[in-house]
């Protein structure tokens, strides 16, 4: 594959592909600039696009002080929040156990917290905080004990995704039984808690959301590279002085705090983190997890369905999790349908 | 057959008489769990009477009438539905050499969803026996998506374009039947009830209408079986025997349809027997198809049916469902085996 006897070769295919990624995420960056400008100028509640920017400048009349800082802009920051944390968490999950299809919502987490929401939803018939409170918990206690239940002198990738699907296939019985025995109505809005849905989000929802990632992903930050030395398995990381074990445990912890506090704020916004880190590593193309245009890619995937579910002529006002799939989805068919060459990363 | 041997673990090589031998045991488990299931019921009914009713039936008998029209017919579908599905996870493991691929997951049984639900919702389709048709297309088009993105390019399909395709085509599906489900209650109160999976209420007519599918699907399987096993070694490996990669890869779909489209309109989309039973099989049988897919083909129609039986009896006078039970009950079995270290991603 790569001619090791040209050291400077490399060298030079390393710098050109870091250039690549950082281009797109600097790409990504713009459009989520330009698509939080346009939620907050467009749509429902029409404001000029100066008038935004005045608005936010601190020098809004009455009614735009209202509908941006109010209505518009938390709804933004919760869109983008989500998506950044759906995004990092499935490119970590699927890096460290070394599965495209090992995200969150495939190997139990996000069933964790659907299970423990639609309990709160259907037979307490909780709603708002206590739900969002309920379903965090539900994330990370299921994710204890999976990795409890992997736990055997060690853990493994394979062994975690094994289990893992033990764990979601139960917990999914269990919210299959809730909808079935439940009102017509209250399944229904237990299936939009499961959808995941922004609507009317306000600072209340972005202010946890946004504590958690600022601690979460600097830990992340500096746990990236030790991520891009586990890809290589256990023993190459172990060679060159990984400690494995509480790496692997810090990068889960990470994975699913990040993960359940998107859940939290949002529900389980569908296909995101499954989505966000396959389109985001096509993009990049530099070999490594990509988790920063991973994040982005989640971020930018949410933010326009969000905008689409609530502006979309002749539709009614959907979840966002009901148009997550329908962006992200057929783009990375299409990214799959155009790759031509072997080992793009999946 | 020499090559595959040496490439095999030697844990996994087994002589054909313990093979053969468990072959032998699994079926007899299945007749056990067949006449259990017509023998026991939510409705007590004496072990004489059913007997008369399948021995010297009597019209005017309700026992009679409720144990041919309802216990005898749901056995059998619970039998070929089970076989269905753990023959189709067994070849969508080895196509996509990933043990998260099943039919949920890749986007089949929300194909068939989509459609099932368009049926219900634009056609005002109600019986069972129209579901199968619209399961069916759907089941169709979503695997022609998920080949057709996941190979093309020049390398073709390789398990982890199929893998993403899946994955992608699943997002996409299940978007627009949540957007169905979301803007219409009747739709959704009678989705909900299918998207369990149950057996209950399913007639003779619906055996007689999925048997011939099936049939075709587990012959066409099991005619792949062997080159399943070249398959499964890689692409390269498998060219280099001299096998057309693209042919069986085309058999594996066809089957896959046929099994999975019939199954999941029959009795809806049950999880989880096709993603456990073959990884649970293979634990026995080790890597060769030609043993792997008739051993899965008779394990996995015990749990279903055993899940059924379970269902109906703890549950008095009411039922649960088949889908939520065979979570229940073979999830702890199966995380239990991946922690003895017996199950081993393919």
């Amino acid at each position: 594959m790569i001619d090791t006897s040209a050291p400077e070769v490399v060298a030079r295919g390393r710098a050109r592909a870091r250039r690549r990624s950082n281009l797109v995420a600097l790409v990504l960056a713009a459009v989520l600039v330009a698509g939080a400008a346009v939620a907050l100028s467009l749509g429902r509640g029409f404001v000029p696009l100066d008038d935004v920017l005045s608005t936010l400048a601190g020098q809004g009349s009455r009614s735009t002080n209202y509908v941006i800082l109010e209505l518009k802009l938390p709804r933004v920051l919760a869109a983008v929040l989500v998506g950044l944390a759906f995004g990092v968490s499935g490119a970590i999950f699927q890096t460290l156990l070394g599965n495209p299809l090992a995200s969150p919502d495939v190997i139990g987490i996000s069933t964790g917290a659907s299970a423990a929401a639609v309990l709160c939803i259907v037979a307490f018939g909780l709603s708002g905080t206590v739900v969002s409170v309920v379903a965090l918990a539900g994330a990370l206690a299921t994710a204890a004990v999976m990795y409890l239940l992997t736990w055997r002198g060690g853990v493994t990738g394979s062994r975690l995704v094994l289990v893992g699907i033990g764990v979601a296939a139960i917990l999914l019985g269990v919210v299959s039984y809730l909808m079935t025995r439940a009102q017509v109505a209250t399944a229904q809005d237990a299936l939009v808690w499961l959808t995941g849905s922004l609507n009317g989000r306000g600072w209340d929802d972005v202010w946890p959301l946004a504590v958690l990632l600022a601690l979460l992903l600097p830990a992340v930050a500096a746990l990236s590279r030790v991520l891009n030395v586990l890809r290589m398995g256990d023993d190459s990381a172990k060679g060159l002085g990984v400690s494995v074990e509480p790496s692997r445990l810090g990068l889960l912890v990470c994975a699913v705090a990040l993960a359940g506090a998107a859940t939290a704020a949002a529900g389980p916004v569908a296909f995101v983190a499954l989505l966000a880190a396959p389109i985001g590593r096509r993009l990049a193309r530099d070999g490594t997890p990509a988790l920063l245009v991973s994040g982005l890619v989640g971020a930018a995937v949410v933010l326009l369905a969000d905008f689409a579910a609530q502006n979309l002529p002749g539709l009614p006002q959907y979840p966002v999790g009901v148009l997550t799939g329908s962006v992200g989805a057929p783009y990375l068919l299409w990214l799959l349908a155009r790759a031509n060459r072997a080992g793009k990363g999946g | 057959m020499a090559v595959t041997a040496a490439v095999e673990r030697p844990t996994a090589r087994r002589g054909s008489g313990t093979l053969v031998l468990g072959l032998v045991l699994a079926g007899v488990l299945l007749v056990g769990l067949a006449l259990a299931s017509v023998f026991v019921g939510s409705k007590p009914i004496p072990a004489p009477t059913v007997l008369d009713a399948l021995l010297r039936f009597d019209p005017a008998n309700t026992d009679h009438l409720f144990v041919r029209a309802e216990r005898v017919p749901r056995t059998l579908v619970g039998i070929a539905v089970g076989a269905a599905l753990g023959v189709a996870g067994a070849v969508m493991q080895a196509v996509a050499r990933n043990p998260l691929a099943d039919p949920g997951v890749l986007g089949i049984n929300a194909g068939a969803a989509l459609f099932i639900v368009t049926g219900i919702n634009a056609f005002g389709v109600t019986a069972l026996t129209g579901y199968v048709w619209f399961g069916f297309a759907g089941a169709l088009v979503a695997s022609l998506l998920v080949y057709g993105v996941g190979s093309m390019g020049r390398e073709g399909a390789t398990p982890i374009k199929l893998a993403l395709s899946g994955a992608a085509t699943n997002a996409a599906f299940v978007s627009l039947t949540t957007a169905v489900l979301l803007t219409d209650t009747d739709t959704f109160d009678q989705f909900r009830f299918w998207q369990v999976g149950a057996l209950s209420g399913r007639s003779m007519a619906v055996f007689w209408q999925s048997s011939g599918f099936i049939a075709l699907g587990l012959l066409v399987a099991l005619a792949a079986a062997r080159s399943l096993n070249t398959l499964s070694m890689g692409d390269d490996i498998a060219r280099s025997l001299g096998q057309d990669v693209t042919r069986t890869r085309i058999a594996a779909g066809v089957a896959v349809v046929l099994l999975c489209g019939t199954a999941t309109a029959s009795v809806g989309p049950i999880a989880f027997v096709g993603l456990a039973v073959p990884l649970l099989a293979r634990s026995i049988t080790g890597p060769d198809h030609r043993w792997l897919l008739p051993l899965s083909m008779v394990l996995a129609p015990s749990l279903v049916l055993g899940a059924d039986v379970v269902g109906r009896v703890i549950a008095r006078p009411g039922e649960l469902q088949v889908g939520i039970l065979t979570a229940l009950i073979g999830a702890p079995v199966f995380i239990a085996m991946v922690r003895g270290r017996k199950v081993a991603a393919p």
